[in-house]
Order: C-alpha cells, then structure tokens, then sequence
C-alpha cells in the first residue's frame, strides 16, 4: 500500500486503499480521495435545489425518503456490487439474481406452500450459493469475471423461466405484512421496512470494508493482486468471499424487491446489474478497484433515483424522451463531477 | 515463437473443438444439415443460415474487438444498431420512389454518418473526457434506444424497398450479401490492422496506456477511431438487421448484442484486460454464438430454457479455454501461481506494468 506522501492527481493516487495512517486526515477537503465524493454531493444538493424550486411538492421530505424506499434493492445490489468492484472484478448477474429471487420467493410460498421465514433464507442461501460458484470458478480457472457472470447471468435467468414465465402475485401474511408496515420517523415521516434493511446493509458493508481484516485484504487485492499475495494476504478465501457477498446482496435485493411489488416476475430487473454498476462508478469507485468507498455508491444511487423522481415529477414525457432525458441527466452529473475533480486538482 | 505459436492455436482450438461438437449434434438430430443446395442459383442450407444470421454479430463484435484491446468497452453498440436502422428506414420510407438506388445509398450513406458521430462522441467522452468506458457508453445505451424510437416516433417504420432489401436478405454472386459484406469488413479490418502500424498502436495503449504515451504514441487519437470503428460496424450491423425485415424498430432492434458481442470477443481468446486480440477469434466466437442460436431451434428445446443452455455451453468452453482448469482436469499439479489467479500472459503484462 503507498504512503500519504504520494503527489496526487496522478493515477497512482486515485489507486490508493485506506491505511490507518491517513485516516487522520478523513476530513480533510484537499484529501484528494473524497474529491469524487465531494463533487457528487454537491451535485446532487444543486439537483435537489433545483428540484424544489421547479415543483412545488418536491420540498416534502418524504420525497428524499422515497428515493430510498424505492431503490431499497438496487441499493443492497449496489453495495454488493461495490465489494466485487473494489476487488478489480465485476458481477454481471445480479439482476438475473434478482429476478430468480422473486420468483423463488413467489413459488416457494405460493405453490409449494413453505412460511416465508423458510422461504427466505432459502432465497438468500442460493443467491450466496451462486456467488460462492462463481468466484470459485473466477479464481480457482482463472477465468475472466466479466464472462463467468455473464454465465451466472444466463443461468439465474435461465433458472428463473424454468420456475415460472408468469407473473406470481402474492397475498402470504408474512411477506404482505412486512410490504405494508411503515417505519415511522420523526416529523410525520416514514420508511418502509425493506429501506430499513438496505440502511442497515450499507452500515455492515461501510463497517467489513473499512474496519476489518476482509475490507483491508478486498482494498489490497484490488490495488494489485500479486503483492497482496505475496504478502501473504488470503487472496482465494476474499475473492471467492467478494462474488459470495455479491450473490448474497443480490438475492437479498430480490426479496426486498417481491416486498417492494408483492410478486414473482422472471422478467424483473432485466439490466439492474448496469444500474447497480453505474450507481458504484458515480459513487466514485473505480473500476480497476483498490479505489472506492460504501458511501459512494449509496450516493450513486441516490443520483440514480433522483433522477427518476425529478422525471416523474416533469409528469409530461413520453416514454422514449424519458430514456434521453435520463441519459443527458446522467452525463450531466458525470461531467459535473469531472469538472469538479479536475478544478480541485 | 514456436511456444508464442502454439498457444495460439490453443487459443482457437477449444472454442473451435466446441463448434465442431455443436455441428455434430446438429448433423446427428438433422441429417441434412450440411447439406448445401442450389435454387434459383442461390446457395440455401443451414451452414449458410449460419453465416447469414451471425453476420450482424460478426461485425458488431468486429468492431468490439478493437475497443476491448484499448482496455475499453462499448455497451452502446445495440443503441447504434436500432438508430442506424431507424435513420435509414425514416430517410427511405420518404422517398418519393422507394425503389431508386440512389435514394437507397443516401440512406445508407446517412445512416452510416449518424453511426460514426455516435462513435466519435462515445471516443471523445472516453479519450478527453477521461470517463470510464463503461459508463461513457452506457449513457448512449440508454440515451440512444430513446434516441430511435424518436427516429421511429415509438413505431415499426416498414418500408417497401428492394435495393434496401439486398443487404440484408438478397444475394449477391449466389451468397448472401451480409455474408459478403461482413466478410469484407472482416477483411479490411485485418489488412488495416496487420498490415500497418495501427493494430500494434491499439495492442500497445491496451497494454499500457502511459507507456504508450511517454512512447509518443497519441493514444487519444487512436482511441476516438477505436469507438468510431467500433459504432460504424454497429450501424452497418443495423443496417443489415433492418434490411432483413425490411423495417425499423427502435425498442427491440439489436437488444442485448453488446452482451453477445463482448462474449464472441472473449470466446475469441481475446482478454478484456486489454493489449493482444484476435480478429480470427473473434469471427469464431460468434459464430459459435450464432451455431449455439441454431442448435437451440434444431434440438426443439423449449424457449424457457434456452438460457440455461447457453449458459451451460457457455461455461463449457471458458472452461475448457482456461489452462488453469484443463491442468486441473488432467491432475497435472502445477506450482500455484504467483499471481494467484490469472493466466500466464496477463500475468506478464501486469508485471510489465509493475515494473
């Protein structure tokens, strides 16, 4: 790992893990780390800003939670995301995860008449299941990432249609129970319990990754394999560990997601795991890994929803002027960000 | 060299020992598959269907050989493939004679420019910018598919048009003219690339980019024509899509061929880490994409599951592909790599880099 001294702005810097060393300096404006970070809020408060004083609503707080309550599931996805990320890979089946995790949970309750608290663990176990395959397949055969989930992603969603090509609504108790119950807050807010889950997600993630022997390892691999291993670091267990977490949040995802809608769909989340991706690399998390934070990605995320709301709130597009105007809203915030990092520098 | 050489072949062997095994399975379930006839001095017969449907994939990934070997990618080839379509269909179905070749060609000729720009804007973004290609593309993936259907105006143009029609569905001195016009792409692409100094300035900013650089070699420009490359082949994909069907449809046109794209690339034996590529490989790898489509119809597996096909034949051959796996299978015990999980080569370059 470098040393706080390294000169920054070069690439060499941007690549840099956390050392304990420098996490004195955490708060710290020129630490040229948060620079992307920094610029991604500041981003979003001037979008936010923009959006209350174009719509009249949009001032209410609970719009600001139910950026949260909507994209509770990609949220976990895109943290899961940020693991395999962070290593130097990619995980390209999550939103196939996704999909068969509703379905599972659809089926399994409705057809084959299991509880849901049978049902869901069950769900979770195959998703980390699927994981643990193909991080095992990306490092024991050397395989590269982006291929085996491509493969995860044909299986998961293969595995999905084999189980139902039908929408399964469902009415069990448990899981209608668990969609319906607000979480209330103070001032007349509230959240849904799916949102309160992929809250306490980030916090485990934000706490393994920068606070535990896995995080440091994920960070070192991801700055450079071969020195990772060399110094004796447990490559095989974390990578296998990443794709494992990665499967695990997807599938998790899911069942937030058959919270979110009450059914099983084999056609949910069809290119989630680009949203999930694009959500970790505005976040500021580079795609080499070594480089990135939790924080980040929960902010990707929320440019990513923010984007939607200002959308839905416009109310007047057609569907085809939605896509463009996502894509332009998206560039916006990239280049802004650029900008941002670029004139810090 | 003789070493370099055989790993080579090893690299085209296996996926071309998985296409044999497909092509034998088709010939045992049809016995006429191979079977290559003559009609109205056309030549008909699977092999060719083949050739025929997979030349879209064949280009597209053509042009995504070149971005992956700069260490890039490009999500945005099935946006320009829907566009290009759309464009060309828009400027034909307003013509006052949809059958005048002059009329045709403009629109080709548009269609193609439209493509280009997307591909500039896509390098300029990458290079200048300094955005990581995945996201750089993926705005005009998602931008772009809104972009044709505002071509279409959220509908299927159809047009009427029999030279719009040759590219994609005539035939041209008995064999169909996609498989003609792919296969020249192809070969223009190899004389540019091996028979100048370009291919090894591409292999080079892959490999490394600041080494390239300090080497005085303008990378920025080598890559805007990387994604300009890679969009025009897309939109000549497009084209031949639409001309197929003689018709533009801007929500489903070319969904998804990134993905087929990227993984002809790899099948290739091409790395996504970029530097070294193969435009051979890249041919077979989707052809075998596309022999793995027509295996799917010709087994009669049931639509719901083809997915879980691909995915198992998929694995197959990167597993098959990937040394660590075939020393593994044949209980030779190799010492554990250093690198603890890649293969040989990159784990050269990565020490190249390190170095």
């Amino acid at each position: 790992m470098s040393t706080p001294t390294t000169s920054p702005g070069t690439e060499a810097a941007s690549r840099r893990g956390t050392t304990p060393g420098q996490r004195r300096s955490r708060l710290s404006p020129l630490d040229p780390r948060y620079l992307p970070i920094a610029a991604t809020v500041a981003i979003l408060l001037a979008a936010y800003v923009f959006g209350v004083g174009r719509y009249d609503a949009f001032s209410d707080g609970q719009v600001l939670l139910n950026i949260l309550v909507d994209n509770a599931f990609l949220l976990v996805v895109a943290v899961g995301m940020t693991f395999v990320i962070l290593t130097g890979g990619i995980d390209l089946s999550v939103g196939s995860v996704v999909a068969l995790a509703t379905v599972m949970c659809a089926v399994l309750t409705e057809q084959a008449g299991l509880p849901a608290v049978l049902v869901i663990p069950i769900v979770l176990a195959t998703g980390a299941l699927l994981g643990l395959g193909m991080g095992s397949v990306i490092h024991y055969f050397e395989i590269q990432p982006f291929v085996v989930t491509l493969a995860g992603m044909f299986l998961a969603r293969g595995l999905a249609y084999t189980l139902s090509t039908e929408s399964i609504s469902m009415d069990d108790g448990v899981f209608t129970a668990i969609a319906q119950t607000p979480v209330p807050l103070p001032g007349g807010l509230h959240l849904s319990i799916s949102a309160t889950i992929a809250v306490c997600v980030v916090l485990v993630a934000a706490y393994l990754l920068h606070y535990t022997r896995l995080g440091r390892t994920v960070y070192a691999i991801g700055g450079n394999k071969r020195s990772a291993f060399l110094m004796g670091l447990p490559v095989a267990r974390t990578r296998v560990t990443v794709y494992t977490i990665s499967g695990f949040c997807a599938a998790l995802g899911g069942v937030l997601l058959t919270f979110y809608t009450l059914s099983g769909n084999s056609l949910n989340a069809v290119g989630l795991e680009l949203d999930a991706i694009a959500a970790v690399v505005i976040g500021g998390t580079v795609l080499m890994g070594g480089f990135g934070f939790v924080l980040g990605t929960v902010l990707g995320v929320f440019v990513l929803g923010l984007i939607q709301t200002l959308i839905i709130f416009e109310g007047t597009l057609s569907s085809w002027w939605t896509r463009i105007a996502i894509g332009v809203m998206l560039l916006l915030f990239i280049l802004l960000q650029r900008l941002i990092v670029w004139r810090a520098r | 060299m003789t070493v370099l050489r055989s790993l080579a072949r090893h690299r085209l062997f296996w996926p071309a020992a998985v296409m044999a095994v497909l092509l034998a399975l088709n010939v045992a379930l049809t016995p006429s598959f191979f079977s290559i006839q003559v009609r109205d001095g056309h030549l008909y017969g699977s092999l060719i269907d083949i050739l025929r449907f997979g030349a879209p994939l064949i280009l597209v990934a053509l042009g995504m050989t070149l971005v992956v070997a700069t260490r890039g990618i490009d999500l945005s080839v099935g946006s320009v493939v829907a566009i290009s379509g759309a464009v060309a269909c828009l400027w034909i179905s307003e013509l006052p004679e949809q059958n005048s070749v002059a009329g045709v060609l403009a629109a080709l000729g548009i269609a193609l420019g439209v493509a280009l720009v997307l591909g500039l804007w896509n390098g300029f973004l990458v290079s200048v910018i300094g955005i990581q290609p995945i996201i750089a593309t993926l705005i005009l993936m998602v931008a772009g598919r809104g972009l044709a259907q505002l071509v279409t105006g959220g509908q299927i143009i159809t047009v009427n048009s029999g030279p719009y029609r040759l590219l994609g569905g005539g035939y041209w001195f008995g064999l169909p003219a996609s498989i003609i016009v792919a296969l020249g792409m192809v070969a223009a692409a190899a004389l540019l690339v091996r028979r100048s100094a370009l291919g090894m300035l591409v292999e080079s900013v892959g490999g490394n980019p600041e080494a390239s650089r300090l080497a005085g070699i303008r990378s920025r420009r080598i890559l805007v024509v990387v994604y300009a490359w890679c969009a025009l082949c897309a939109g000549l994909a497009g084209l031949m899509i639409s001309s197929n069907v003689s018709s533009a449809d801007g929500n489903n046109a070319g969904l998804w061929i990134e993905l087929d794209a990227i993984l002809a690339v790899v099948l290739g034996g091409t790395l996504l880490s970029g530097g070294r590529f193969s435009l051979g490989g890249t041919v077979l790898g989707a052809l075998l994409i596309q022999t793995l489509t027509t295996t799917v119809y010709t087994l009669g597996i049931p639509p719901e599951s083809t997915l879980l096909f691909k995915a198992l034949v998929v694995t197959a051959v990167c597993l098959i592909q990937s040394p660590a796996f075939r020393a593994r299978l044949s209980r030779r015990r190799r010492p554990p790599a250093p690198t603890a999980g890649r293969s040989q080569r990159d784990a050269a370059t990565e020490a190249e880099v390190t170095a």
